[in-house]
């Protein structure tokens, strides 16, 4: 068995179907698979995960989200950006650069390439 | 759409990639940043998040592109509505994909087999099936799939008469493409829920077409 050992059903309200949880958009798996991979590594412990994931999710209720579900994995992202930065020597600026390589690499790959990150543009 | 014979149909529009291909969006952006860096740290093997997401590549989604696919094949007044407004009919099976989203659904025949690609990213008609599997998003399929589409084909135990025009559909931001793959012979007496039980993604994307009996794989 090559599953996590984690406790889906104490995160709030995760959209999960019968077999597990369920995405809308390719960038919320990973953004699921990385906390579940942080947390195996020891970087947080799963309680260390819940609270996080639910101070952003009331944070983002306190500002009006509806929260029907769609968002949800906003919040979940925000709360591993947040935990990786509090726990780990990466720094909001180092993220932002990366976040601004990737978009000028989305913007430059010609059609038929993979957008890649290109050397001179890390850090 | 011009029936010409080329191997591969790209879009007639013109290169504006910008507006072909929409900058990846803030969330994506994030996403892409923090694995990077996570990934440089050793914070995270890419091989393992590339299994845990692929452990639930084969849920949910494909079994509703399947679904609309059956449904098609037993219902001729639903596959008219189909192929001529997918976006809405595939809304009313409740799979709904994001605004500005447009689905295309193309049908395979004796003289013509549908195979789907993004050749940029990894554009999927998320609706119906679900989180591209990692093949997929490889650059060997994006880029072969376009140069050698009976290559890949084969690769994927494919083999089709030389007669048969194969097209190959470029997905966008904005344009997916969901292959409606032919009926397999023999299987008049099942119903509805049998036939879906055959429709692979794969037969989707049309990498594979649909078996009766199904493949020792395709079965799982």
């Amino acid at each position: 068995m090559t599953a996590p050992a984690v406790q889906i059903d104490t995160l709030p309200r995760i959209p999960v179907d019968h077999d597990g949880p369920v995405f809308r958009e390719p960038w919320e798996a990973q953004a699921f698979a990385m906390a579940i991979k942080l947390h195996e590594g020891g970087l947080y412990t799963w309680t260390e995960w819940a609270e996080a994931l639910s101070r952003e999710i009331a944070a983002a209720q306190a500002e009006g989200d509806p929260d029907l579900g769609d968002t949800y994995y906003q919040h979940w992202l925000k709360a591993l950006e947040g935990l990786v930065l509090a726990k780990t020597d990466l720094t909001l600026d180092q993220l932002l650069k990366r976040k601004n390589a990737w978009d000028r690499a989305a913007q430059r790959a010609p059609h038929g390439e993979p957008i890649l990150l290109p050397e001179d543009e890390e850090e | 759409m011009s029936g010409h014979d080329h191997d591969h149909h790209h879009h007639d529009h013109g290169h504006d990639h910008d507006h072909e291909h929409p900058r990846l969006s803030d969330l994506q952006l994030r996403v892409k940043a923090l694995e990077s860096l996570l990934v440089e740290k050793g914070l995270v093997d890419p091989a393992a998040l590339d299994v845990f997401v692929d452990t639930y590549e084969t849920k949910v989604g494909p079994r509703n592109g399947a679904q609309v696919v059956a449904k098609a094949w037993t219902d001729p007044e639903f596959k008219k509505r189909l192929m001529e407004d997918p976006s809405t009919t595939i809304k009313s099976f409740g799979f709904e994909g994001r605004q500005g989203e447009h689905m295309v659904v193309v049908e395979n025949t004796d003289s013509v087999h549908n195979l789907v690609v993004c050749t940029l990213c990894s554009c999927y008609p998320w609706p119906v099936l679900g989180l591209p599997p990692v093949w997929y998003k490889s650059a060997p399929y994006r880029s072969r799939a376009v140069n050698d589409p009976r290559g890949v084909l084969a690769d994927f135990g494919t083999t089709l008469p030389d007669d048969v025009e194969i097209r190959v559909w470029d997905s966008t931001a904005e344009m997916r493409y969901l292959v409606l793959p032919q009926r397999p012979d023999g299987t008049e007496g099942l119903s509805e829920a049998e036939l879906a039980d055959l429709v692979t993604r794969n037969s989707m994307i049309g990498v594979e077409t649909v078996a009766y009996p199904p493949r020792q794989e395709a079965a799982e």
